[in-house]
């Protein structure tokens, strides 16, 4: 059963993602890929709390998730793939390996340097040229934080 | 007589709910500044909430609380207070706990964070159906 979303979130799993998308999607399973996190077991643990007795995580780092996307893709339980950063998105779109998927921009929050596209999508010039990129790479982007929000196409958000 | 360092509350929320918190405790028992501070989660990510609260935090004792016991709230209250002997994150934060916490912030963390979550609970309650 191919992954039912990929996801690139700040806060990873929290509250949206489980209690919004979760249910919605029927998600029995996330893939967190993240080479930082891919490290650290006591703050895997901490984002293992939040989730239902039901359902499952594993954390991966961006290398080790690329090579079993092939896996997610065929796992019976419904996989959501879920990102810190554009950049480990883009790392798992190499080589065609999300080309004809979608990936959705759930929040990605003010700094120094980014645009407010959305009240949940702030921006900097190399992360939009990197949106611009996984696109053209054949991956469907869209913004969207919770699944009963307005969808909002790459194009419309960065217009 | 020994001059007693008082803890200092901050309060991670979603949305709106720390700044009620604070507002309910201020009109309730009175506040001076800087005793709870209020901080949403809104628009902000983990890490850069939990720079946030270790600039307010600073060097005092301090307990941290959250509205959930999971999530990115309680991720950052985690993130700022690990390795720190004098923070505590508390999670589940209500009124009852927070009226207690303002009360007895002189006492030290290993006796006020059991008082705080006795009250918390203690204030959970119900009257009906019937």
């Amino acid at each position: 059963m191919p992954a039912v979303l990929y996801r690139i979130d700040e806060r990873l799993i929290h509250g949206q993602v489980v209690m919004g998308w979760g249910p919605q999607l029927a998600v029995k399973h996330y893939v967190v890929v993240d080479d930082e996190l891919a490290l650290s077991l006591w703050e895997q643990d901490l984002y293992r709390l939040g989730l239902p007795e039901t359902v499952s995580a594993e954390f991966l780092n961006v290398e080790d998730a690329r090579a079993r996307l092939s896996d997610f893709e065929d796992d019976d339980r419904k996989t959501m793939v879920l990102t810190r950063t554009i950049s480990a998105m883009r790392g798992l779109a190499e080589s065609d390996g999300l080309r004809g998927r979608s990936v959705n921009l759930g929040g990605l929050y003010h700094e120094a340097g980014r645009t407010e596209r959305a009240p949940y999508v702030f921006l900097g010039q190399s992360e939009e040229k990197d949106l611009l990129s996984l696109a053209a790479e054949g991956v469907e982007v869209f913004a969207r934080d919770l699944p009963g929000s307005r969808r909002i196409d790459l194009k419309d958000l960065l217009a | 007589m020994s001059d007693v360092e008082l803890t200092k509350g901050i309060l991670l929320s979603h949305g709106g709910l720390a700044e009620g918190m604070v507002d309910a405790v201020r009109k309730i028992a009175g506040l001076e500044d800087g005793v709870l501070v209020a901080m949403s989660n809104d628009g902000q990510n983990p890490q850069g909430l939990a720079d946030k609260v270790d600039v307010l935090a600073g060097s005092q004792p301090v307990v941290v609380f959250t509205d959930l016991g999971s999530g990115s709230c309680a991720l950052t209250a985690q993130l700022t207070c690990r390795n720190h002997g004098s923070r505590a994150v508390v999670f589940g934060m209500n009124l009852p706990m927070l009226l207690e916490f303002v009360f007895h912030r002189g006492l030290p963390l290993t006796q006020l964070v059991p008082r705080l979550l006795e009250k918390g609970k203690d204030g959970v309650k119900a009257a009906g159906p019937g």
